[in-house]
């Protein structure tokens, strides 16, 4: 399947610089991209992080508004329905690459931009 | 198999297969006209059932026409000709069924002796199929359908959905062959295809069941059988179905042959102080919720909910079992404000437990954590049949919840006495309260749907097509159409009851029940089908694994001339496995091994892909695909949906995300 692709780069720099986290300086969102299916985090979070209402409890994690330490946090020890990713199955360097690629993915447009919302 | 009777016993040499000569002297004094003696027996001057009831004969005669039966003796008459008399009177319009040696006898008077009218007879490639298409046209029709299976082999095929049926709480007669008769039937494949009791392989998801042994014992209990399938609560019925009694003539009894009349019972209503006292706490209640799942499947049924919903202001929680309420309306809400709820009234609920419990599967021991949704003293009541129909062995039933006001009875029966009981509870004082209730859940509600538009826009233009642009393209095409979302499996994230405008029952009318893979399929043709008569576009999304397991009710689509569009969800595994896998390694702290897939081992359905466009172009559908480029989804399925107004089924394969 043909993911977006975006150099997160710079952005991820932009992000380490602002937050202040040194995981995210070394970031790599294409990394990410990859890391995001090799993991599994795809199976309930969907290709581009849309999550469901189903899988996910309808929660979004594109463009995730947690900063990088709350987001690892969260993945290490969730406490709710999703399983924990330790760091002997996920590396912190795959975490940071991931939450690079979710940081990445573009932005959604406005629903009432979109007709086929709006029928 | 025949009982003995009076005259063999007097003449051991008449035994089974020796019947014919003695029949066609005897018979001559049994003359009946059975069909017609069922509908001549209705009595003038009977109350009009009420209008929520499947129609008697008498009315179905006079809406569709009991085709004409002429008078008969059983002089000669073999056995399945009288079945199908009995049959006619039911008015059941179609037999999907899978054909088989051991009811030879009854196929070969449906199509001839019959004409291959009520019931028409449509080819299935699986028993399993056969009872799916008849548990989807019962969800959209709410007329039951009979089935045939072939002996023992045969209903072994059948089980799984004659399960989601009884899950379902949805009426299908199974007709089982069998041949009783060990000295008799003949050796080999009909001997390993028979059984003592055939009908206990499905007699702990069956309501009733019975083994006819005379002709007469067959019209009762098949006139029996249909009365019991259709009386709420709802579920599948068994008869065996004798080789010898089918094939042979019709014995005399020294009886005249009768077909008794069949009357509808009217559903069981709740117990009206049990009402009294649910009104009670509804209206004095500061946020009453309404939970609604298997609750109503007629006009009459969601107009009535919408009554009390109005009446109260209530928020109407649906959990989809059917579509229970429409979708446009300022009342439905998600489930989240059972957490805020002081009363909640279940109306037909699966799993009262679940609705008010919370269980969380986060555990690598295996046990999940529960918590409760609900706040201390919130007040409970039920209106449910299910306490009018349980078993001890499948566990469908669920965990026990205790309930402060169980009310036994069939939701749409009760919800009459219940509104007018909350009118006279409802004091004068609580007006405005309530009004300003409902004024504040009509802005939540506004603030909802625009909350859900702005999540069906994330990933819109992605791929794999995100489900909810699946969903939004295919009501782009059929919106402006009288149009029905058939039952079946894609687990789309409830795209369509969250964004598609739905208030009519044949818009969603819910799920499996079960939850057995291989309905989806099925269900939606036989959805299809009931819609066909009423001339109304039906749509399905069909799901990548359900699909495999019976693909061959395309093909009866095809050979039926049932239009239906198919829209794959071909998210390409067996996605519920492939989390389960994945979260059972994350708790073990492993790395799941997904070989060369991209979910575990064992889960995914790739390498190769399916090519479900060119299988269903291989049982006569019209099909296009794969659609990975959301740009190309808009055009495939406006195509499609052309092709299926010339009256073709079309099949649109799209991959797409997870969920």
């Amino acid at each position: 399947m043909g993911f977006v692709r975006v150099n997160f780069t710079l952005a991820a720099f932009a992000a380490g610089l602002v937050l202040g986290q040194v995981p995210a300086l070394a970031a790599s969102a294409e990394n990410g991209k990859v890391a995001f299916v090799k993991n599994g985090c795809w199976q309930c979070h969907d290709f581009n992080g849309q999550g469901s209402v189903s899988t996910s409890a309808g929660r979004v994690i594109a463009n995730t508004q947690l900063p990088f330490d709350a987001f690892k946090a969260y993945v290490r020890d969730p406490g709710g329905a999703m399983p924990p990713f330790h760091v002997e199955i996920l590396p912190d360097s795959d975490l940071a690459d991931i939450y690079a690629y979710l940081e990445s993915l573009p932005k959604p447009r406005a629903a009432k931009d979109i007709p086929l919302l709006n029928q | 198999m025949p009982k003995k009777d009076s005259s063999a016993k007097n003449n051991p040499k008449l035994d089974r297969r020796k019947f014919l000569a003695a029949a066609a002297v005897a018979g001559a004094s049994s003359a009946v006209k059975p069909a017609m003696a069922a509908t001549e027996a209705q009595p003038q001057d009977q109350p009009r059932p009420p209008s929520v009831l499947p129609p008697n004969a008498r009315v179905a005669a006079a809406e569709n026409g009991v085709p004409d039966i002429p008078p008969y003796s059983t002089e000669g008459r073999p056995g399945s000709d009288f079945m199908v008399d009995v049959i006619k009177t039911l008015n059941i319009k179609y037999l999907p069924a899978n054909p088989a040696s051991s009811y030879r006898a009854i196929h070969e008077s449906l199509i001839d002796y019959g004409k291959n009218t009520m019931p028409e007879f449509l080819t299935c490639t699986h028993e399993e199929a056969g009872v799916g298409i008849a548990h989807g046209y019962y969800k959209i029709a709410n007329k039951p359908l009979m089935t045939l299976c072939h002996g023992t082999v045969g209903l072994m095929h059948a089980t799984m959905n004659i399960y989601n049926a009884y899950c379902d709480r949805v009426p299908v007669i199974v007709v089982n062959g069998n041949d009783l008769d060990a000295a008799h039937r003949p050796p080999g494949v009909p001997t390993v295809h028979s059984a003592q009791d055939i009908n206990a392989i499905v007699r702990e998801f069956t309501k009733w069941d019975d083994t006819p042994v005379s002709a007469q014992h067959f019209a009762e209990s098949f006139v029996r059988a249909y009365q019991i399938a259709t009386t709420p609560p709802c579920a599948p019925v068994a008869i065996s179905l004798d080789d010898g009694l089918a094939t042979e003539p019709i014995r005399d009894y020294g009886q005249k042959l009768s077909i008794p009349k069949y009357v509808p019972t009217a559903a069981p209503a709740g117990e009206l102080g049990a009402v009294r006292e649910a009104a009670r706490l509804l209206v004095n209640a500061e946020r009453p919720v309404i939970v609604a799942d298997r609750a109503v499947n007629t006009e009459r049924g969601i107009s009535l909910l919408v009554q009390l919903a109005e009446l109260l202001q209530a928020p109407v929680v649906r959990q989809n079992g059917r579509l229970n309420f429409p979708t446009t309306h300022y009342l439905g809400r998600p489930e989240s404000v059972i957490g805020q709820a002081d009363v909640i009234i279940g109306l037909e609920l699966a799993d009262y437990w679940n609705t008010v419990n919370k269980f969380t599967d986060n555990n690598a021991q295996g046990v999940g954590s529960v918590s409760s949704r609900i706040k201390p003293g919130t007040k409970l009541i039920s209106i449910s049949t299910l306490q009018l129909m349980t078993k001890s062995n499948y566990q469908e039933f669920q965990r026990f919840q205790s309930v402060d006001v169980p009310i036994a009875g069939d939701v749409e029966a009760t919800l009459p006495a219940l509104i007018e009981a909350v009118k006279l509870a409802l004091p004068d004082s609580r007006k405005d309260a309530i009004a300003k209730r409902g004024q504040a859940i009509r802005e939540a509600h506004m603030k909802g749907r625009d909350e859900t538009k702005q999540l069906a826009a994330i990933a819109w233009d992605a791929t794999p097509i995100s489900t909810a642009r699946l969903c939004m393209e295919i009501y782009a095409q059929i919106k402006d159409m009288d149009w029905s979302l058939v039952p079946s499996s894609g687990n789309v994230s409830n795209w369509p009851l969250r964004l598609w405008a739905m208030d009519k029952h044949y818009h969603y009318s819910g799920d499996s029940g079960g939850y057995g893979v291989g309905w989806g399929a099925p269900a939606s043709v036989g959805g299809a089908l009931a819609n066909r008569d009423e001339g109304r576009f039906s749509v399905s999304i069909q799901s990548d694994g359900d699909m495999m397991y019976s693909p061959g009710a395309l093909w009866t689509a095809a050979r039926h001339k049932i239009p239906l569009l198919a829209v794959m969800h071909n998210n390409r595994g067996y996605h519920q496995e492939v989390m389960h896998v994945q979260r059972l390694a994350n708790f073990r702290n492993r790395v799941v091994n997904t070989g060369s897939d991209l979910g575990p081992i064992g889960t995914s359905i790739m390498n190769p892909d399916i090519e479900y466009h060119k299988l269903a172009e291989s049982v006569g559908w019209w099909a296009k695909g794969p659609i990975k480029d959301p740009a190309e989804l808009g055009p495939a399925i406006k195509e499609a949906v052309a092709v299926v107004k010339s009256g073709q089924p079309a099949l649109v394969n799209v991959w797409t995300q997870p969920r």
